[in-house]
C-alpha cells in the first residue's frame, strides 16, 4: 500500500497538525519509547563502545560487500537454502509470485518486512489474485485499515485503540465499542492462528544474514515469523543486500543494540536463527538490490546502508513525532527514510531532506552511528544542484548571497530596509507570512548593533 | 588577547542588546575586543537551504573580516558551528582553516579559554535553559541526553555562578525548538508546534525567563510567547552573565 | 543474470576495504560473572517470565501439576521418565497436529543474564514449531548455564552446527496497540523457567 498522494511533507504535516490533541498524543507516545530506549542504554556502561563496534563492523561489511554476499550465498546453498537475486522491486515480486505459482499456492502469510513494503509486494500479489495476510499485529491492523505502516517498528503507532476496535469489529467480529488492547490482541490471536495453520507459504523479512555460516536471523516479539515459517511448506525470506554481517559472533553486538534502541527491551522475545530447512520444507531467500548498490556508490550517503531498522531515529525526531509517519509518503519514514528515499527517486522525495531542523538527535541515538543529520544537509545540496528546488527559492537565495557578500548592500536602507527585514522569513508582519500564523515577529530596535557600535566611544574596528 | 566579535546578522539587527552584553562581558573579563564592521553573515541561511555553493562571496568576506585575531567569539552556537564546519574560501584556505580553529561560541569561550570561575553577576529569577541543538550536538557545549556519558553543561556551569538565579530543568532536557532556519516557514505547522511544546514545557516548570546560547531559538520561542501574551520572557545568556557585573 | 549484475555493481561501488574491529575489549569488559542467576531472574521477571529455582525434576513436575490439568496435551523434551509426550516420538508428526498443545517443556544449556534469553536449537526442540504453537512454554536450565551477555553467549555457541536455533526471552508479547503491553500475542501466553541447582 503506497500513500497515494501528490502532497509533500509540509502539506501532509500541516494536515496531521489540524488535530492538535492527536499530535500531542502521538508525540508523547513516541517520546515514551525514546525514554525507554534511554533507560535501556544507560544500563550498559559499554553502550557507546557497542555503538562504535557495530558501526565499524558495518563499515567493514560495506567495504567488502561483494565478497561477503558470495560467501553468504555459498554457505546458504550448502545449508540447503535456495538463494535468488533480484535487481529491483519488480524482479523481487516476480520471484515471490513464481514460487507460489509453481506450487499452486494462492494464499500466503507474511511477517514484518519493510523491504516488501518498499517493493509494494502486497499490492502486486493482490493484482495476481494472491491473498496475503500480514501477521504482525500492527501490520495486520494497518492492512485491515488499508493504510501503509507509519513506523518501521510500530506500524500502527498513529492509530488509537478505539479506531482499532472499530476496524476489528468490522473485519474480525469483535464486539462493537471494544477497545481494550488485551481483548483486541486476543481477537487477532484467534484470527491469525487459523491463518498460520492453513497457509502453505510464509514470507518473512531478515534482520541479519551471516556470511560465515549462511544462516539468517529474524527478531520478533510476537513469534509470528516463527509461527508462519515453521508451519508452512515454503518459507520465503526477503533481504536487502546490506543485511549481511561477517561472522556469527557479530550477532552478539547487533542483538544487544537492536531492541534496546528500538523499544528499550534488552532483546526481542524471539531471535531465531534459520540455517537449514526443516524436513519436508523449503527455504528460499531473495537477495534484493533495488537501488542499494547505487547508494553504495554515493560516497556521502553510502553509510545509510549501515541501518539495522531499529526506528530509534524516528522516536527521537521531533519532526517525526509531530508530523506522523505518513507525512513522509515513503515506506520508511523519519530521518533514516529521508536519507534513503532520495536515492530511489530524487524528484519525488526532494522534500524529505528538508523535513528536518538538523537538530542531530537522530545521529546520537543511531546504534550504528549513521551521520543522519549530516546526510540530510548533504542531500539538500545535491537536490538543489540537480535542479529539484523551486525556482523562486533559487532566485531569493541568489539575491541573498549577493547582499551578504557586500557590506554596503547589507547596511543599505536604514531600519526598514535592513537585510533581515528583506530576507528573513519571519520579518513580514502579515497573514500571508507563515511565520506570522502562530508567532509574533521580533520587534525592530531603533538601531542595529553595528550602528550602536559606530557611535561608541573608542570603538575598535 | 585580541578577540574579534562575530555578531550574527539577525542578532545585529533584532537583538543588539545581546551583542552589547557579549562585548561588555568580554571586555570586563580582560579581552581586547574588536568588531570588524564589514561583517555580514556566516552564510548558514543559504547553506542549510541547499545553496552552499552560493556562499563563496560570503565566506570570502568572512575570512577578510576575521583573519589575524587570537580568537573569534560569537553569541550563537548555530553560526559558530556553521563557520567551524563549512568555512572555506578559494585562495584563502589557510586563513579559513585558522578561523575554523579559532572560532568559539561565547559560553565555551568563557569556560574553555578564559576559564571563568566567578562572574559577580546577579539575576534573581527562575530561569529555564534552552539547549540549542547546534550548540549542544554540534559544538558539544553540554552533554547530550542521547549519549551514555558523563553529564556537563558549559552554559549551566556559568548560570550557576549567577547569584539569585534559579536554574530550572525542563521535562525534555534538549528537544529541538523547531526554528531550523527556513524550516520555520517551509514546515510552518511542525515548526510552530515544536516551539509551542518547548514553551509549554518551560512554562509548566514555572520559569520567568527562558535563556539560551542561541538567539535564533529564543527568537522563535519569543514569537510564540508573545502571541500567547505570556509573561515569560526570553533573554540571551550573555545578558544574564553581564547583569550587574 | 541478476546475481552477476548485482555483484558487479556492488564491487564497483563499494569503498576500499576497512578492517573489522577488535571484539576482545567488549567481550572482556562485559565478562562479569558475579551472581548471574540473580541478574537473570531480575531481568527475566521484568520481561514477564515466571522463574523458579528448583532442586530436582520432581519439584518441576509438582509445580507444573498445580498449573496444568492432567488431561491437557503436554510435550516434553526432558530425558527424565515422565508422564508427558516425549519430543522425539513426535518429531516427524505433521506439525499442524500440535495446534492443541497446551504446554511444551524444553531443556536449554545456555542462558543470558543481561536479557533473559535462553538458547534452544532444533536438537533440543524437536519439531521447530513446538515452542511457538504451545499455549505455554516451560524451559529447564542448570544454574551454571548462564553467561553475562550475548558476547559470551556467542562464544559458547561458537561454530555449532544447527539447522535452527532461537533465543527465547519471555512469553510472546506485543505492544502494537497504543504501546500497551499485552502478553500472549501469537505464541505462548506464559514462559516458566526452572533453574536447576
Amino acid at each position: 500500500m503506497s500513500t497515494a498522494t501528490d502532497k509533500h511533507h509540509p502539506q501532509l504535516a500541516a494536515d496531521f497538525n489540524r488535530d492538535e490533541p492527536r499530535v500531542n498524543w502521538h508525540d508523547e507516545t513516541l517520546w515514551w519509547v525514546r525514554a525507554k530506549r534511554d533507560m535501556a542504554a544507560h544500563k550498559l556502561p559499554e553502550w557507546e563502545l557497542l555503538r562504535e563496534t557495530a558501526s565499524q563492523i558495518k563499515l567493514n561489511v560495506l567495504s567488502n560487500l561483494s565478497s561477503y554476499l558470495e560467501q553468504f550465498e555459498a554457505n546458504a546453498n550448502k545449508n540447503g537454502i535456495i538463494v535468488h537475486w533480484a535487481q529491483d522491486a519488480a524482479e523481487h515480486n516476480q520471484i515471490v509470485y513464481n514460487l507460489l505459482e509453481q506450487r499452486g499456492i494462492r494464499k500466503m502469510v507474511k511477517s514484518k518486512s519493510m523491504l516488501t513494503e518498499e517493493c509494494h509486494l502486497n499490492e502486486y500479489l493482490k493484482e495476481q489474485g494472491i491473498d496475503v495476510i500480514d501477521s504482525d499485529l500492527g501490520e495486520r491492523i494497518v492492512q485491515l485499515a488499508n493504510e501503509p505502516p507509519s513506523h518501521i517498528v510500530l506500524p500502527c503507532i498513529h492509530k488509537k485503540k478505539e479506531e482499532i476496535g472499530d476496524i476489528f469489529h468490522e473485519h474480525l467480529g469483535s464486539a462493537k465499542g471494544e477497545s481494550d488492547p488485551k481483548i483486541l490482541t486476543e481477537t487477532a490471536r484467534q484470527h491469525l492462528r487459523e491463518v498460520f495453520l492453513t497457509r502453505r507459504a510464509a514470507l518473512t523479512g531478515v534482520n541479519f544474514a551471516v556470511a560465515e555460516t549462511g544462516e539468517f536471523v529474524i527478531c520478533t516479539n510476537e513469534g509470528n515469523a516463527d509461527m508462519g515459517a515453521h508451519l508452512a511448506e515454503i518459507h520465503i525470506a526477503s533481504m536487502g543486500i546490506e543485511k549481511i554481517i561477517p561472522e556469527r559472533k557479530h550477532l552478539g553486538v547487533f542483538l544487544r543494540l537492536l531492541t534496546r534502541s528500538a523499544t528499550g527491551q534488552p532483546i526481542t522475545t524471539y531471535s531465531s536463527h534459520f540455517s537449514k530447512p526443516q524436513d519436508g520444507s523449503e527455504i528460499h531467500l531473495i537477495i534484493v538490490d533495488n537501488g542499494r548498490s547505487v547508494q553504495l556508490g554515493r560516497e556521502d550517503f553510502r553509510n545509510s546502508l549501515k541501518c539495522i531498522r531499529c526506528g530509534a531515529c524516528m522516536n527521537t525526531c521531533p519532526v517525526y513525532r509531530k508530523s506522523g509517519g505518513h507525512s513522509y509518503h515513503t515506506a520508511i519514514a523519519g530521518p533514516i527514510g529521508s536519507i534513503l528515499a532520495p536515492n530511489l527517486d530524487m524528484k519525488k522525495y526532494a522534500d524529505l531532506p528538508f523535513a528536518s531542523t538538523l537538530c542531530g538527535s537522530c545521529s546520537n541515538v543511531c546504534p550504528v552511528k549513521i551521520d543522519i543529520h549530516d546526510q540530510l544537509y548533504k542531500w539538500r545540496q545535491v537536490i538543489v544542484k540537480e535542479g529539484y528546488s523551486p525556482k523562486a527559492k533559487t532566485m531569493a537565495m541568489k539575491a541573498m548571497a549577493l547582499t551578504l557578500s557586500s557590506p554596503a548592500l547589507y547596511r543599505m536602507g536604514g531600519k526598514t530596509g535592513r537585510f533581515v527585514f528583506k530576507y528573513a522569513p519571519f520579518a513580514v508582519n502579515n497573514k500571508f507570512n507563515p511565520w506570522y500564523n502562530q508567532r509574533e515577529m521580533p520587534k525592530a530596535p531603533d538601531q542595529s548593533f553595528g550602528e550602536w557600535y559606530a557611535k561608541r566611544k573608542g570603538a575598535k574596528n | 588577547m585580541r578577540v574579534a566579535l562575530f555578531v550574527p546578522c539577525y542578532v545585529d539587527q533584532f537583538y543588539p542588546q545581546a551583542a552589547i552584553a557579549t562585548l561588555e562581558l568580554l571586555e570586563k573579563l580582560g579581552c581586547e575586543v574588536h568588531y570588524p564592521k564589514n561583517q555580514t553573515c556566516c552564510g548558514q541561511p543559504m547553506a542549510n537551504s541547499g545553496y552552499e555553493h552560493l556562499t563563496g562571496g560570503c565566506n570570502s568576506l568572512f575570512v577578510d573580516n576575521f583573519s589575524g585575531f587570537d580568537y573569534i567569539v560569537c553569541p550563537s552556537g548555530s553560526c559558530t558551528l556553521h563557520i567551524k564546519e563549512h568555512l572555506h574560501a578559494d585562495g584563502k584556505e589557510m586563513q579559513a582553516a585558522e578561523i575554523r580553529k579559532k572560532v568559539y561560541e561565547l559560553t565555551e569561550f568563557l569556560v574553555d579559554v578564559l576559564r571563568v570561575k566567578q562572574l559577580g553577576a546577579s539575576f534573581p529569577y527562575r530561569v529555564g535553559l534552552h539547549q540549542s541543538c547546534h550548540g549542544l550536538r554540534g559544538l558539544r557545549i553540554a552533554q547530550m541526553s542521547e549519549l551514555v556519558a558523563d553529564p556537563f553543561s558549559k552554559p549551566g556551569q556559568l548560570l550557576n555562578m549567577v547569584s539569585g538565579l534559579e536554574l530550572v530543568t525542563p521535562g525534555r532536557a534538549d528537544d529541538c525548538c523547531g526554528f531550523g532556519g527556513t524550516f520555520c516557514v517551509v514546515e510552518e505547522a511542525v515548526s510552530a508546534k515544536m516551539g509551542k511544546d518547548r514553551v509549554a514545557d518551560h512554562v509548566s516548570h514555572g520559569v520567568q525567563y527562558i535563556t539560551s546560547a542561541d538567539l535564533s531559538c529564543l527568537m522563535h520561542l519569543e514569537g510564540i510567547l508573545r502571541r500567547q501574551n505570556s509573561g515569560v520572557k526570553v533573554i540571551h545568556i550573555a545578558e544574564i552573565l553581564n547583569n550587574s557585573l | 543474470m541478476s546475481r552477476d549484475k548485482i555483484l558487479a555493481a556492488v564491487k564497483l561501488n563499494q569503498p576500499a576495504a576497512l578492517p573489522l574491529p577488535d571484539m576482545d575489549v567488549l567481550n572482556n569488559l562485559t565478562n562479569v560473572r558475579t551472581d548471574l542467576v540473580t541478574k537473570y531472574k531480575t531481568v527475566a521477571t521484568a520481561g514477564g517470565t515466571f522463574v523458579h529455582e528448583v532442586n530436582g525434576f520432581d519439584k518441576i513436575k509438582a509445580i507444573l501439576k498445580q498449573n496444568f490439568r492432567p488431561e491437557v496435551k503436554i510435550i516434553s523434551a526432558l530425558n527424565e521418565p515422565s508422564d508427558y509426550i516425549y519430543t522425539d516420538t513426535v518429531k516427524f508428526e505433521d506439525r499442524h497436529n500440535f495446534a492443541d498443545v497446551e504446554l511444551t517443556i524444553l531443556r536449554s544449556n545456555l542462558g543470558v543474564a543481561e536479557n533473559g534469553a535462553l538458547w534452544l536449537t532444533d536438537k533440543q526442540i524437536g519439531s521447530r514449531v513446538l515452542p511457538f504453537i504451545a499455549q505455554h512454554l516451560a524451559v529447564v536450565i542448570g544454574k551454571d548455564d548462564f553467561v553475562p551477555t550475548m558476547a559470551q553467549a556467542y562464544q559458547v555457541i561458537g561454530d555449532a552446527d544447527y539447522g535452527y536455533g532461537s533465543f527465547i526471552s519471555g512469553p510472546s508479547k506485543t505492544a502494537d496497540i497504543e504501546q500497551s503491553l499485552v502478553i500472549g500475542a501469537h505464541g505462548p501466553r506464559s514462559l516458566s523457567v526452572f533453574i536447576l541447582s
